[in-house]
């Protein structure tokens, strides 16, 4: 595709005279004496070359207007693929340019060094002459006198490209001392740049993992954390959202207006688990208030009950949710890191939620009332708050949340009906790691969470890192069974 | 032994003991397959089944209905008490396994070329009933140091056996655990020498659960009308009263889970032989809740009802998913919902208000 | 962040106090010094001294909030002083062991809201609270002897509920269960009683005998009673311990405290 494009727009440039010679020896030298000659059509960066070549590349070869067959072995050809792109260098457009310049610096013959030079003389573009400046170097490394080796290797130590740690690698390993020890720097260099893209890697991979544990968490933070209600069915919230999400991307698969189906998605999750979430608490849950054990194990029911109406309806079998135009793909952050988009939106929008949810329980009459009841439900139904529809409502919006965290999760994973389950642990691991009724603890603990489960999981494996943080939490519990952020508060008796 | 029973409870378990010990082998052995008087394997297994369960519903009754502390991390212990029973059972194959190895199948597959060290001394019955035993009780009797000793108690125990039982799950999944990773242990041929699937085998195996049943339900029965069963009790309804009495909460909480756990480890050592397979599915949060359940629906802090729970769920369970299988999940959802909400005291306490 | 749940937790509780006698030989039984306790910043005790003598009826009042209850916390272990030491006796260390080697040493302490075993009997409740080895293995196999059955119903005739030996302690008046846990803290044997409000909702009646039962007790116990009841106060205090913002506001006899300017501050003033 990319030579076909080349071909395009040489095939528009007005014809030059080529060398001849080089043409000649195109069709009847040997294989050393075609390579010496692409190079010599290279040279003159002449556009009609490329036509030449690309007919060479096919076995054939024009010579005062003859056609002569040649044989064209996989030597030739990379070397007239590498050309190809070579003379894209010299192309005036920009992506044209940027194109080629990445294409070589995955590693070009050497005998492409005076097209490279030539292209570099005239780059002005930012992004381009550093990697041309890459490639000549690594050129000019592998061949040359030793003061040109050396300051080349000097060059690509400055460099942060995985290709570079390679060819440092084999020069480290060099005959002649003083290479293998400019080589020998020049890696540590590389090696350290490429250390931090990694670092940073992870970093963003724990940031990820902690903005998803959030999301999980969150509503988990006001149920559990804010109301006391142990919320097994938690997970199937989520998934319920999740489900929510899928349900109105088909819908919209059939319209035009497909990539912006999130907006439709985002709110009818939270709207469907909700409510979900406040039937459960009118029907079920208001009658165990005060006895957490048996609130746990109804609402376990109630789980049992939701996967297998979601079984019913949508199937045991996984569904698919396709992402938005705009969420698929990713940009490469550093070298050798790219970061999905969708993972970027995630990580945004868990923010967001975060930072509504602090808006919604610090400056609205909701958000008072709940804090109200959290703390003294006598005294805020003696004041006249309405402790029965508080509760709904409070429900309501952790199931909302929930349902968000579904809607969220739904465009990274599958879409399944146990897909809840693998989440109830997770979240009740970070709301008590971060302490109950905390919100600020259950953002640390679940980036902490997030970061510790990505770094173990980078050393030993994901699994064995799900149980290393698993048992530290549990361990973590019994030192500090508060959690992080621990109210003290005066001994409650009995 | 008056304490006990009175003389109506020693009729029945009397009655119970002759049906298991007697009846059932008589009919399982001595009559001709097509009598209608016949026991199938079929009912054999199912019953032995449940039987079994109700060793561990006994269990979580004791630690969950008496003393107040909801575990979910049973199913861990009669997992782990499985797991024991089911590496003696992998050597018993021999070399009748699919590569006709020394070794069980599975680690032919992985291309192992011995056992790992937790199976030493595996092909011993001895070291093996002692390790369904120590595993489950070591890991509660530290477990439970830890927790208990750091006052976590209440729902916070629960979550946090959950995610103990969760975790081992997820490390018995891994096939370089050396446990059979997804399939567990399966396929077994013999046991003590004997070929595992005959009639005469099954009814040992069943009459041996029957056996170590009535035992642990004697055993209880002694536990709970001892004032050790009394502070128990004390401890589900005010803890600090006890713990301001003078009693160390800490060692009675630890000694009844502990002693819980084996129980649930032996419960789980007769199952796996009886079912032919042990993976780690058994060790999943639901499977935990779901003993609650039995308790609950049976009647918490009752005995009796422990046992009459895990019997009705399970017999449930088995008619269900073979009559309707989509809607088992709906019926146990509903159980667990009704229970809790109109049931507090389960069926016992319904047979009670009754009479 | 001073890490109090940290702190009651290292006494997992494995040594026990020995039983040997207390130690009370300079007469003092209860013995505070400075203590402080605060909790996310408010001082709920600050710099409290406080020493009960052997055989001492001291009635502790206080506004609420003035540290009563927390007072309490700390000397039966549930609650850790930051600062300060408290001494049971000449040589027992407060803060080194747990509530249930506390009581096991010799302190009962009965809470504001009545905490029996609800689903036991009077009689099992006694029983339970009742001085013996309470370890684990001990308590599999106990039988009670016949001096204890005595015992039992003894405390039981004291409280007034020798009708009711196998009723559900549940189902007791409030009153009831009041007089349970001063009951059960009888057999105990407690060289000291903390009561935190023992007669709140009981009949005038009920008080009354209370007070008696209070008074009959001290010289072979020392007791601490925590009291709003003025009027019961009255009847039976000799000494009072006037608490105010975590510390002692003013000591003395009734009508001492009564007339004292800062006392009647803190009650009347402002």
């Amino acid at each position: 595709m990319r030579i076909l494009l080349i071909l395009l727009f040489f095939a528009a440039a007005p014809v030059l005279a080529i060398d001849k010679g080089a043409v000649e020896k195109l069709a009847s030298g040997d294989n050393d004496e075609k390579i010496v000659a692409i190079a010599a059509l290279l040279a003159e960066g002449d556009p009609e070359a490329a036509a030449v070549l690309a007919k060479f590349a096919e076995g054939e070869v024009v010579v005062e207007g003859k056609v002569v067959e040649v044989v064209v072995n996989n030597r030739l050809r990379s070397a007239v693929t590498d050309a190809l792109a070579a003379l894209g260098l010299l192309s005036p457009e920009r992506a044209t340019r940027l194109e080629a310049a990445k294409a070589l610096a995955g590693g070009a013959d050497a005998v492409m060094l005076p097209l490279v030079k030539k292209a570099l003389e005239k780059e002005t573009d930012a992004d381009i002459k550093p990697l041309l400046e890459l490639t000549a170097a690594s050129m000019e490394m592998k061949g040359g006198d030793k003061a040109t080796r050396i300051a080349a290797i000097q060059r690509l130590g400055t460099s942060n490209s995985p290709n570079s740690r390679t060819l440092l690698s084999e020069a480290a390993t060099d005959a002649d001392e003083d290479i293998r020890i400019a080589a020998q720097k020049s890696l540590r260099e590389v090696q350290g740049k490429l250390a931090w893209g990694e670092r940073a890697g992870l970093l963003f991979a724990g940031i990820s993992l902690g903005s998803i544990l959030l999301l999980a968490a969150l509503g988990l933070a006001i149920t559990y954390g804010l109301m006391g209600v142990i919320n097994m069915a938690h997970g199937e919230l989520i998934m319920i959202g999740a489900y929510t999400t899928y349900v109105v991307q088909v819908l919209f698969r059939k319209t035009n207006y497909f990539d912006w189906y999130l907006l439709v998605a985002i709110p009818a999750s939270f709207v469907v688990a909700a409510a979900v979430g406040m039937i459960l608490e009118r029907v079920v849950i208001r009658w165990l208030y005060g006895r957490p054990l048996e609130t746990l194990l109804a609402t376990w029911g109630i789980s049992l009950m939701l996967i297998q109406s979601v079984r019913t309806i949508f199937g045991a079998a996984n569904v698919q949710v396709e992402n938005p135009a705009f969420m698929s793909g990713g940009f490469q952050a550093f070298a050798g890191v790219v970061l999905p988009w969708s993972r970027v939106v995630i990580i945004v929008f868990a923010a967001l939620v975060l930072f509504s949810i602090y808006l919604l329980l610090t400056k609205t009459r909701l958000g008072l009332f709940v804090r109200g009841v959290t703390q003294n439900r006598e005294m805020a139904a003696c004041v006249g708050v309405p402790t029965g529809s508080v509760d709904m409502w409070a429900f309501g919006l952790g199931s909302g949340i929930a349902g968000l965290a579904g809607c969220a999760l739904s465009q990274i994973g599958n879409v399944g009906p146990d897909l809840g389950q693998g989440y109830i642990v997770d979240s009740f691991m970070v709301v008590v790691f971060g302490g109950v009724g905390q919100l600020a603890g259950t953002v640390y603990a679940a980036l902490t969470l997030g970061f510790a489960n990505k770094f173990l999981e980078a050393m030993s494996g994901a699994v064995i890192a799900k149980i290393v943080v698993l048992v530290f939490i549990i361990f973590f519990i019994q030192r500090r069974p508060q959690g992080l952020f621990a109210v003290k508060g005066r001994a409650v008796e009995a | 032994m008056s304490r006990l029973y009175g003389p109506k409870g020693w009729t029945l378990i009397g009655v119970l003991s002759f049906i298991v010990f007697v009846v059932f082998p008589v009919l399982s052995l001595k009559t001709s397959p097509d009598s209608s008087f016949h026991l199938s394997q079929y009912w054999v297994t199912l019953i032995g089944k449940v039987m079994c369960y109700a060793i561990v519903a006994i269990a979580m009754d004791l630690v969950w209905g008496y003393t107040g502390i909801l575990s979910l991390g049973h199913g861990l212990f009669f997992a782990l008490g499985g797991y024991a029973m089911g590496m003696y059972l992998m050597r018993q194959i021999g070399r009748e396994g699919q590569y006709q190895s020394d070794l069980p199948d599975f680690m032919v597959f992985l291309d192992w070329k011995e056992l790992p060290l937790a199976w030493w001394n595996s092909d011993q019955f001895w070291w093996c009933a002692l390790l369904v035993v120590l595993v489950p009780g070591l890991l509660a009797l530290v477990f439970g140091f830890f927790a208990f000793r750091s006052r976590v108690k209440g729902v916070y125990f629960s979550i946090i056996t959950q995610a103990l039982t969760f975790a081992a799950m997820l490390l018995f999944f891994r096939n370089a655990t050396g446990f059979g990773g997804n399939n567990g242990f399966t396929d077994f041929k013999r046991i003590l020498g004997l070929p595992i699937t005959t009639s005469e085998t099954r009814i040992m195996l069943f009459v041996q659960t029957g056996i170590f049943l009535i035992g642990t339900l004697l055993l209880a029965r002694w536990i709970v009308t001892s004032k050790f069963g009394r502070v128990l009790t004390a401890i589900r309804d005010a803890e600090t009263r006890v713990a301001f009495c003078g009693y160390n909460t800490v060692h009675y909480k630890l000694a009844i889970f502990t002693l819980s756990a084996v129980i649930c480890g032996i419960a789980g050592a007769l199952y796996v032989p009886q079912v032919g397979i042990i993976n780690p599915s058994e060790m999943s949060p639901a499977n935990s809740i779901e003993i609650a359940i039995w308790v609950a629906v049976g009647g918490r802090g009752t005995l009796t009802g422990a046992i009459l729970g895990a019997g009705l769920v399970n017999f449930g369970k088995s008619y269900f998913t073979q009559a309707f299988p989509e809607y088992w999940l709906y019926a146990l959802g509903l159980i667990f919902i009704l229970v809790t909400l109109f049931l507090p005291q389960g069926v016992m306490g319904l047979l009670k208000k009754k009479t | 962040m001073t890490d109090n749940a940290n702190a009651s937790n290292e006494s997992g509780g494995f040594g026990h106090i020995a039983t040997e006698e207390l130690d009370t030989t300079h007469g003092v039984v209860l013995y505070l010094e400075d203590i402080s306790v605060s909790f996310d910043g408010f001082k709920a005790l600050n710099r409290l001294s406080l020493s009960i003598d052997v055989g001492e009826l001291r009635c502790v009042i206080g506004p609420n909030g003035a540290g009563k209850t927390t007072m309490m916390d700390v000397i039966t272990g549930k609650t850790r002083a930051d600062e300060g030491t408290a001494f049971f006796g000449q040589s027992i260390d407060l803060a080194r062991f747990s509530e249930a080697e506390i009581a096991h040493a010799g302190i009962g302490r009965k809470f504001q809201k009545p905490t029996i075993f609800e689903h036991h009997s009077v009689f099992e409740n006694l029983e339970l609270a009742m001085k013996a080895d309470k370890r684990v293995r001990k308590t599999l196999f106990s039988a009670l002897s016949s001096s204890q059955r005595d015992r039992i119903a003894e405390t039981m005739k004291q409280i007034r509920l020798n009708d009711s030996a196998d009723r559900v302690a549940g189902l007791l008046s409030h009153g009831q269960k009041q007089w349970l846990e001063i009951g059960m803290l009888l057999m105990q044997e407690p060289k000291l009683l903390l009561l935190d409000e023992p007669v709140a909702g009981m009949s005038d009646e009920e008080t009354e005998r209370t007070g008696e039962l209070f008074l009959s007790l001290a010289g072979k116990h020392s007791l601490v009673v925590v009291e709003h009841d003025m009027a019961f106060v009255e009847k039976i205090a000799r000494k009072i311990t006037v608490l105010h913002e975590g510390s002692v506001l003013a000591e003395g006899s009734m009508s001492q405290v009564q007339n004292d300017p800062k006392v009647i501050e803190v009650y009347l003033g402002r």
